[in-house]
C-alpha cells in the first residue's frame, strides 16, 4: 500500500462535502474497504519491486489493528500487544515445520494461539489499571520471550525459527519469489480482519466495551461486567494479533525474537496513536505511514530515524492528539466554524 | 557462602542504584501523575557528562560528578516549562507515555550523533579501585561508596520530606493538589523544584551506575522497564516502599544472574507480575496515583 493512497481516504478538504459532515463521513465509512483495496491494489502494480516490505506492512497493520481493538475501543493502555503477536507467529512457525503447511490452517493456529496466550494473561491483568497495567503487560511480553528464547529445541532460540515453507493457497496459488502471492494474500487477509473488526466494534458487544472506557462503574451499576468485557475484547484482539503473526511468519517464512519484544509492542503503539487511535482505519494509516518513513529514514541512519520519529510523536501529542485521521475532521470542523 | 556474600553485595549496591534512579521517578510519578518515561534518558545524559567531563576534559571524578548533577538539571528545566507542564495529572496515561517515548528516542539519537555509538565510561578515581575489609571479606571500594550514598540519599530524602517545609508542602501536594492550591501552596513553583529534584536524582544514578548499567545510546530506552517496575512495586510516591523495591527487586535480579544465567529475566518478571497480581497499587501502597 502506498502511504498517499490510503492517505487519501481520510483527507477530503472539499468544503462543499465539508459542509455535509455527517453524511459524508458515513459514506466514506462505507468506501472504507473499496478505497483500501483499491489503493492496495494500486500499489501492487505501482511499486512492484516494493512487495516485500509492503507485505510486511499489511500483517503490521493488522496487528496495529488488534491493538486499536483493545486501546481505542477498550482504553486498555498496554505495551504488551507483542506477546500475542509472537505467540502467533511462534505457533504458526512451529506448526508449518512439524505438522501442516496449508496457509490458512497456519493463520488458524496462530489466532488460537494468540486468542489464547490473551486469554490466560488478560484474565490476570486485567484488573489493573495506569501503571500497574502498563507494567504487567510489559512483564507478560518478557516473560513470553523468555519462554521463547528457553524453548530453542522448538524455536530455535536468538538464531529465530526458519524453515517455514507454506503449501500453495486452496492448492492453487505458489507463493512465488517475487512475493506477489505473499502479497495480495497479505492484503485480503488484512481487508478481511478489518472487516471483522467493524462488525465486532458496532456491535452491542463493541458498544459495551466503549461503555466501559468511557465509564466503567455505569456499565457494572447497569448490571454488566467491565472486566468480562476487558477479557472478552482482550481475548479477540489476540485472535487478531495472533493471526497477523502468522501472517508474518507465513510471507517472510521466518520468525524472530523480536517479534515478542517490549519494543515491538511500543512501535505498535506509536503507529496507532500517528494514525489515530479509536477509529479503525486509522490503525491503518498509522501503520503505513510509519512503516514507510521508517523504511526511508533507517537505511540513512537508524539513529536519525529515532531523532524524526521522536519529534513526530510529541508533535502529534501535543498539537494532533487524534492523529493523523482525525485530519479529516478538523478540516470539516474547520470549515464550519 | 562465597556466592551469597556476592549476590548480597551486588544485589545491594545494583538495588540502590535502582532506587536512586527511580526514587525521582516515583515523586514525580506521584506528585505529578506523570508516566515520565524519559527519566532513564536523563540519567543516561548526565552519564555522558560526566564521561565527557573525566575523558574528554580530564576533570577530577567528584567534579564531573557535579557537573554532570547541575547540567542535567538546568538542561531539563525548560522541558518541565515546554512539555510537561502541558501533561500534568493528565488522565489520559497515554498522551504522556508517548510524549515521553517521543522525547526519549530524540535524547536517544542526540547522545548518540554527539558522542557515537559506543560503550563509554567513567574512569573511577583511585580512591574508589581498590577493596575494602569487611570482617574476613572484602568488598569493592566502588560497591561500598555506592551502597553508602545510596543509604544516604535515602536518609536525606527521608529528612528532606519529613522534616522541612518543603517536604511538608510537597506531602500536601501529593496527596491532595487542589487542596494544597487553595491553602496557598504555590504548586506550581513546587512542581519545578520536585522535577528539578527527580531529574537531580537521576543524574546522581546515572553517573554511580555507569559501572552497573553500562553507558551507551539505548541505555534509555534498556533500563526503564525497570526503573519503571520499582516503582510500581514501591507505589508511586512512597520513598521507603521505593527503596525497599529497589532492593528487594535488585537482589532478586542479582540472585537469578548468578544461580541461574540461563533464565535470564524470567524470574525478574515472574516476580513483577505475581506481587503486582496480589497489591495492584505496589507493595508499599502509594499515596495517591
Amino acid at each position: 500500500m502506498g502511504g498517499r493512497d490510503t492517505g487519501a481516504v481520510a483527507i477530503d478538504p472539499s468544503p462543499q462535502v465539508a459542509a455535509r459532515g455527517p453524511w459524508f463521513r458515513r459514506a466514506l465509512g462505507g468506501a472504507a474497504v473499496p478505497l483500501l483495496a483499491a489503493a492496495g491494489l494500486a500499489a501492487f502494480w505501482l511499486f512492484p519491486n516494493d512487495l516485500g516490505l509492503m507485505t510486511r506492512i499489511a500483517a503490521t497493520a493488522l496487528y496495529v489493528l488488534s491493538l486499536d481493538l483493545v486501546l481505542g475501543f477498550g482504553g486498555i493502555a498496554t505495551l504488551g500487544q507483542a506477546a500475542m503477536f509472537g505467540a502467533g507467529a511462534y505457533a504458526a512457525g512451529i506448526a508449518a515445520v512439524h505438522l501442516v503447511s496449508d496457509p490458512l490452517v497456519l493463520l488458524a493456529v496462530g489466532g488460537l494461539a494468540g486468542g489464547l496466550v490473551a486469554l490466560v494473561t488478560g484474565a490476570l491483568i486485567l484488573h489493573a489499571r495506569g501503571l500497574t497495567l502498563l507494567m504487567l503487560t510489559i512483564a507478560v511480553v518478557q516473560i513470553v520471550q523468555e519462554v521463547v528464547n528457553k524453548a530453542r529445541d522448538l524455536t530455535g532460540g536468538s538464531d529465530g525459527l526458519s524453515g517455514i515453507e507454506p503449501s500453495p493457497l486452496f492448492g492453487l496459488f505458489r507463493f512465488d519469489m517475487f512475493g506477489r502471492t505473499s502479497y495480495l494474500f497479505a492484503l485480503a487477509v488484512l481487508l478481511v480482519g478489518f472487516l471483522v473488526a467493524r462488525r465486532i466494534v458496532r456491535s452491542p458487544f463493541g458498544l459495551a466495551c466503549r461503555g466501559v472506557k468511557e465509564d466503567p462503574l455505569r456499565v457494572a451499576a447497569l448490571g454488566g461486567s467491565p472486566r468480562r468485557y476487558l477479557v472478552t475484547l482482550y481475548a479477540i484482539a489476540g485472535v487478531f494479533a495472533g493471526v497477523a503473526g502468522a501472517l508474518t511468519a507465513v510471507t517472510s517464512g521466518i520468525v524472530g525474537l523480536d517479534s515478542v519484544s517490549f519494543s515491538w509492542s511500543a512501535e505498535a503503539l506509536v503507529m496507532l496513536v500517528l494514525g489515530g487511535a479509536g477509529r479503525l482505519v486509522g490503525a491503518i494509516i498509522g501503520t503505513v505511514a510509519f512503516m514507510t518513513i521508517h523504511h526511508v529514514m533507517a537505511a540513512i541512519d537508524p539513529f536519525h530515524w529515532m531523532l524524526f520519529i521522536g519529534l513526530f510523536l510529541m508533535g502529534t501529542v501535543l498539537f494532533l492528539p487524534g492523529g493523523i485521521a482525525s485530519l479529516a475532521d478538523r478540516l470539516i470542523k474547520g470549515n464550519r466554524a | 557462602m562465597e556466592t551469597l556474600f556476592g549476590i548480597v553485595v551486588d544485589g545491594v549496591a545494583y538495588g540502590m542504584i535502582l532506587f536512586i534512579i527511580s526514587v525521582g521517578l516515583s515523586v514525580t510519578l506521584g506528585l505529578m501523575r506523570v508516566v515520565n518515561l524519559a527519566h532513564g534518558a536523563f540519567a543516561m545524559v548526565a552519564g555522558y557528562v560526566a564521561s565527557y567531563a573525566a575523558q574528554g576534559l580530564g576533570l577530577p571524578y567528584a567534579v564531573g560528578l557535579v557537573a554532570a548533577i547541575l547540567f542535567t538539571v538546568l538542561a531539563t528545566l525548560p522541558l518541565e516549562k515546554l512539555l510537561y507542564r502541558r501533561i500534568y495529572g493528565s488522565a489520559n496515561e497515554l498522551a504522556q507515555v508517548l510524549l515521553t517515548i517521543g522525547l526519549t528516542f530524540v535524547i536517544v539519537a542526540g547522545i548518540n550523533y554527539l558522542f557515537g555509538p559506543t560503550l563509554k565510561r567513567i574512569p573511577l578515581p583511585d580512591a574508589l579501585l581498590g577493596t575494602v575489609a569487611i570482617g574476613p571479606k572484602s568488598i569493592p571500594v566502588h560497591r561500598a561508596f555506592v551502597i553508602a550514598l545510596g543509604a544516604a540519599t535515602v536518609l536525606g530524602l527521608w529528612w528532606l520530606l519529613e522534616r522541612t517545609d518543603f517536604g511538608i508542602k510537597l506531602r500536601a501536594a501529593v496527596d491532595d493538589p487542589n487542596m494544597a492550591a487553595a491553602l496557598g501552596i504555590r504548586t506550581e513553583r513546587l512542581y519545578t523544584a520536585t522535577f528539578a529534584l527527580g531529574t537531580g536524582l537521576a543524574a546522581l544514578g546515572g553517573v554511580l551506575g555507569a559501572e552497573l548499567l553500562p553507558l551507551e545510546p539505548y541505555y534509555a530506552i534498556r533500563y526503564i522497564v525497570l526503573f519503571l517496575a520499582v516503582v510500581a512495586v514501591g507505589g508511586a510516591g512512597n520513598i521507603l516502599g521505593s527503596a525497599a523495591a529497589a532492593l528487594a527487586l535488585g537482589i532478586v535480579d542479582t540472585a537469578g544472574k548468578y544461580l541461574i544465567p540461563s533464565f535470564g529475566e524470567f524470574f525478574f518478571y515472574a516476580a513483577l507480575i505475581l506481587i503486582l497480581f496480589r497489591w495492584p497499587h505496589g507493595f508499599f501502597q502509594g499515596r495517591a496515583a
